[in-house]
């Protein structure tokens, strides 16, 4: 697969944005600058990037709990996310929504839920109706191994199956549903192959390659877009920080952890595109120092703007 | 004497009086339906109206529905436009939810309220919350349509007979509509098809059959408006669904004894029409409430509250309520009998509160 020294870029660049985006939110978090809670996604960036690169704007997404990387990837602009998980006014969902509620129509993103699973249907949905206003615009449902033993996902496979409706399930295995092992939770090995259980193609890649993701990702978008149906993408990755920020690991071994960030999968890019004359350390310096600076603007912009005023408290509950 | 009607799932709907509920002006070009044709006629109407409502449901295509309410409209529509689905009610939810985030306007079929549980995640954390969750992003102009009710000699027992509105009616976010005659269905249901937020409509299983008629030129009733089946001075009796024919009937025999009831029919259960409910109140001072589904935590609570809030010091006596009974439903016929309030209850109702 040829992909362009732009598109290179830009994927480090997404990447290196959720990365920085996270651990920024974790640090305030633990400072008592955001409240409530924060479910990094660190780690798995390799995933959200490869996926939403593979999209137009038009394109839909459903998220998770876990969904501040995935609006990155599809390009949210960090200010508003910021501003969201902060509960001011100027974030995305106009500080109703939360870090778990995020969501970004502008971008194609349908939102962060706190149900696990809940989603799926939904994006499932966003898919049928696209096909029914005979547009070739795909949805894209991203969801983790926890998600993958609930009705939803069931239900939602086989409905889409039975439809040929242009979705996408990307199943994120972070290997953890809080502190349950899918390993403990799941029979089978290898979770790509429930798709055939409903028919549909099933595919299983290194979650932490961001070009392996994007490659099969561009497949399963183009199956879609010509009328094919759905496919399961299992992007096998590893989720390095607790549940949520703050979260006492007490069912892993730090060992564990250490060795999955040595396979950091933004680490794995740099050396890559170094390695293959595709971008200097210059270049990919610059990109952090770019990113490092924009985050910063994020969590400005976010500590001056306004918390929503009282008086619309009743606002958005009925259109 | 009894009809037995085929639409019915082997109920037996009394024959009432064809002028008991009268909501169509004499001379106006009008068609006399059952509760059951009316809604069709509304799906129908906006089916052509608009290409992006369609329907989605268990046995709603060839089949016509588990009531026969969508008979037709497959032969009229196609699969693409009235689509049979797996059982999976979550997912039926789910899905309408998704295809309306992206401007179609779905009208989902759950067989039976008693199976809503399945989908309740769907319907109340997502769907009622999604608009207020994203900041006003969202728009989900849905309806889930569901049965629900039991009636004398159903016999289909704890887990097809339930009155479960107030599950609903609870969910800041989501509209309720339960219309009690042909002709509110036809109306509720088009403005509920053209409400741009998630609208649960409930059918009482009972009245499918029962008749009235509909005008022949399109109308649309608004919704979050109780409808005054009966205008009166004496007494106010709030009901909803099958209760409010057995109200009218109540009313017609009281007035018999000089006791001139105003029914006030809610029609929309959420947003409740809160001013006329006051209105109707403040008038006569003396108020029945009368519901179908069992007594505790049931509609009559929510509107006790709102004739108190409104009109406490214009009350000449307690709020009395006629309820279902608190219990799963039983299947024998003698146990049956009695679980739900007919007549009689609302006519000693009335008598006592006049006291």
């Amino acid at each position: 697969m040829k992909v362009d020294k732009r598109t290179l870029l830009e994927m480090y660049r997404r990447m290196v944005r959720i990365r920085k985006f996270e651990e920024t939110a974790i640090d305030l978090f633990k400072r008592g600058m955001i409240k409530g809670a924060v479910h990094p996604y660190i780690g798995q960036e390799a995933s959200a990037v490869g996926v939403c690169m593979a999209l137009r704007n038009d394109d839909l997404i459903g998220g998770t709990h876990r969904s501040h990387g995935h609006m990155l990837a599809k390009g949210s602009d960090p200010k508003v996310i910021m501003a969201e998980v902060k509960g001011k006014v100027t974030g995305c969902s106009k500080g109703r929504g939360g870090s778990m509620h995020v969501a970004d129509f502008s971008v194609g993103s349908l939102g962060a839920l706190a149900i696990v699973g809940a989603g799926i249907p939904i994006t499932v949905g966003a898919g049928l109706g696209f096909k029914m206003q005979g547009k070739d615009s795909v949805a894209v449902t991203f969801f983790g191994d926890g998600a993958c033993n609930t009705g939803n996902f069931h239900e939602s496979l086989n409905m889409a199956s039975i439809w040929d409706v242009p979705v996408i399930f990307v199943l994120e295995n972070n290997r953890y549903a809080v502190s349950t092992h899918i390993e403990y939770a799941t029979k089978i090995k290898d979770l790509s192959i429930r798709a055939n259980s409903y028919g549909i193609p099933g595919v299983r890649v290194d979650g932490n390659d961001v070009l392996a993701v994007h490659e099969a990702a561009l497949e399963a978008v183009a199956r879609a877009r010509h009328g094919e149906g759905p496919t399961l993408l299992v992007n096998d990755t590893y989720r390095i920080t607790g549940h949520y920020a703050g979260e006492p690991q007490v069912y892993r071994e730090r060992s564990e952890v250490d060795e999955w960030r040595k396979k950091d999968p933004i680490k794995r890019f740099r050396e890559y595109l170094v390695e293959e004359g595709k971008a200097s350390q210059e270049e990919l310096d610059a990109i952090d120092a770019e990113i490092e600076a924009e985050i910063e603007e994020a969590v400005n912009f976010a500590l001056e703007s306004p918390e929503p005023d009282p008086s619309t408290a009743m606002d958005y509950i009925y259109a | 004497m009894v009809k037995r009607d085929a639409t019915s799932l082997g109920a037996v709907a009394p024959v009432l009086p064809s002028d008991l509920i009268v909501q169509v002006p004499e001379g106006t070009p009008a068609k006399e339906m059952s509760y059951q044709e009316a809604i069709r006629e509304a799906l129908r109407e906006e089916m052509v109206r608009d290409e992006r409502v369609f329907l989605l449901g268990e046995d709603i295509g060839k089949h016509g529905g588990a009531f026969g309410v969508t008979r037709t409209l497959w032969d009229q529509f196609g699969s693409e436009r009235v689509r049979n689905t797996p059982i999976s009610e979550n997912t039926i939810v789910g899905t309408a939810t998704g295809a309306a985030l992206v401007g179609m306007r779905p009208v989902a079929e759950l067989m039976f309220i008693d199976f809503s549980g399945l989908a309740l995640d769907q319907v109340a954390n997502q769907a009622a919350k999604l608009r207020f969750m994203t900041g006003g992003q969202a728009k989900i102009p849905w309806v889930v349509r569901m049965p629900q009710g039991g009636g004398a000699g159903k016999s289909t027992a704890a887990q097809h007979s339930q009155s479960l509105e107030v599950w609903y009616a609870h969910i800041p976010g989501l509209k309720v509509v339960f219309p009690s005659t042909p002709y509110d269905a036809k109306g509720l249901l088009k403005a509920a098809i053209r409400d741009d937020n998630p609208v649960v409509f409930l059918e009482h299983k009972f009245l499918y059959s029962f008749r009235g008629l509909v005008p022949e030129e399109e109308y649309v009733l608004p919704l979050s408006k109780c409808d005054i089946k009966r205008k009166g001075e004496d007494v106010t009796v709030i009901a909803s669904g099958y209760m409010v024919w057995h109200t009218m009937q109540a009313a017609s025999m009281l007035a018999d004894e000089g006791i001139d009831v105003e029914v006030v029919d809610t029609c929309t259960l959420s947003p409740l029409d809160e001013e006329t409910i006051g209105e109707s109140a403040r008038k006569t001072g003396r108020v029945v409430l009368v519901a179908e589904a069992c007594r505790s935590y049931g509609p009559t609570g929510e509107w006790a509250m709102v004739v108190m809030e409104q009109a406490f010091d214009y009350l000449q006596a307690p709020i009395v309520r006629v309820t279902g009974r608190h219990s799963p439903i039983p299947y024998a016929d003698s146990l049956e009998n009695g679980v739900w309030p007919d007549v009689n209850d609302v006519v000693d109702a009335v008598r006592r509160v006049m006291e």
